[in-house]
């Protein structure tokens, strides 16, 4: 039940969110520290991500999981390449999917 | 790798081709959400309404370990707060008010504005906007069921290496942005550590959020304009008049240049 709870938080803010763009008055976008914000906030947040995910059990726990490691390297490998966002997420999958089916990590 | 002059493409088949290539990876919302314990109807939930993949993967991720919900519900919003700033670039392009404007908020997503900030004319970026929408709005959802739908009959999800799709989805979101500055790059170190370095002693979700801090270590300090100083990067003092997008500014810019780029 909590969880729904945070689903309907978080789709109804979502939603919010993007409606005060558009509803918002333009000049909103010329204030530098709304503008700053906005922009780089999501680049610390999403780097977080990555760390967080590919760094722990899900918990308080650090780990490195090889195998799992190995699927982000190819990951990076494919964005390197400019390969389509669905590459990238199959290459991550199936390099650890593939190094997990021959016993590693 | 530098672009040829191609006659510009319909905005419609470029559209309708991120729509499909996106919204195909539905599936691996779908497959997380499930693999985190949501239920189908939850992952679905969130594909229709809340419909932006960075935040759904984020509040996916805060459940999946037992997290904090709350955390992860603020977490998803502050990811989600940079449709804001789509919004308040997109607003004079599609020109629309009253419950038109209202279902077009909801699609006000990474992809959407992309594709509507890169074209040359209002009409255009209408169009975009429209078809780009539409079809990733199919795709999302109907892959979202699909992925979790299979997953729920999988079980045992990181034999197939389904683990590695969250921090595979967020690097790719994150990559466009890593090439505007070094500067740029700084906040994203900056955020990754100040995360880890949290883990062992907060709650799953706090330390996403703490990362937020990270941005302080961004581009031009503010303080009514952005001038002078070396920290320039980013932020252009009085860039006048310039076409829509082409302020330099953001995901949009990063991710319109990204996919340019396909064949």
């Amino acid at each position: 039940m909590t969880l729904w709870i945070a689903i309907a938080v978080t789709a109804v803010g979502c939603y919010l969110l993007k409606f005060a763009g558009l509803a918002a008055p333009r000049r909103l976008l010329d204030a530098p520290p709304v503008r700053r914000f906005a922009l780089t906030v999501p680049v610390a947040l999403l780097a977080a991500l990555v760390a967080v995910q590919s760094f722990t059990d899900g918990g308080s726990a650090l780990v490195a999981d090889a195998a799992r490691l190995a699927g982000l390297a190819a990951a990076a490998a494919a964005l390197l390449l400019r390969a389509p966002f669905l590459v990238v997420v199959l290459a991550a999958a199936g390099t650890t999917a593939l190094l997990r089916a021959a016993g590693l990590g | 790798m530098s672009n040829p002059v191609f006659p510009l493409s319909p905005p419609v088949r470029d559209a309708l081709g991120i729509g499909v290539a996106v919204g195909v990876s539905g599936t691996a919302f779908g497959t997380a959400a499930v693999a985190a314990g949501l239920s189908v109807p939850q992952a679905c939930a969130l594909s229709l309404f809340a419909f932006t993949g960075a935040s759904q993967f984020a509040l996916v991720g805060v459940v999946a370990g037992g997290g904090n919900l709350i955390a992860g519900a603020v977490g998803a919003l502050l990811l989600g707060a940079r449709n804001t700033l789509y919004g308040l670039r997109m607003a004079d392009l599609l020109g629309w008010r009253g419950a038109r404007r209202a279902v077009a908020a909801h699609g006000v997503i990474d992809e959407t504005a992309a594709a509507s900030l890169a074209q040359r004319t209002p009409a255009a970026s209408r169009t975009a906007f429209i078809a780009t929408f539409a079809s990733l709005f199919v795709f999302w959802n109907a892959t979202t069921l699909l992925g979790a739908v299979a997953t729920e009959r999988i079980g045992d999800t990181s034999a197939f290496g389904l683990d590695t799709v969250g921090p595979a989805i967020f690097l790719a979101l994150l990559w466009p942005r890593l090439r505007e500055s070094g500067r740029i790059r700084l906040v994203a170190a900056g955020g990754a550590l100040i995360a880890l370095a949290a883990v062992p002693f907060l709650p799953p979700g706090v330390p996403v959020l703490l990362a937020a801090a990270a941005v302080l270590l961004g581009p031009a300090p503010d303080g009514g304009t952005p001038a002078g100083g070396g920290a320039g990067g980013a932020a252009r003092p009085g860039d006048g008049p310039v076409p829509p997008g082409g302020d330099g500014g953001g995901a949009a810019d990063g991710a319109a240049d990204r996919r340019e780029v396909r064949p």
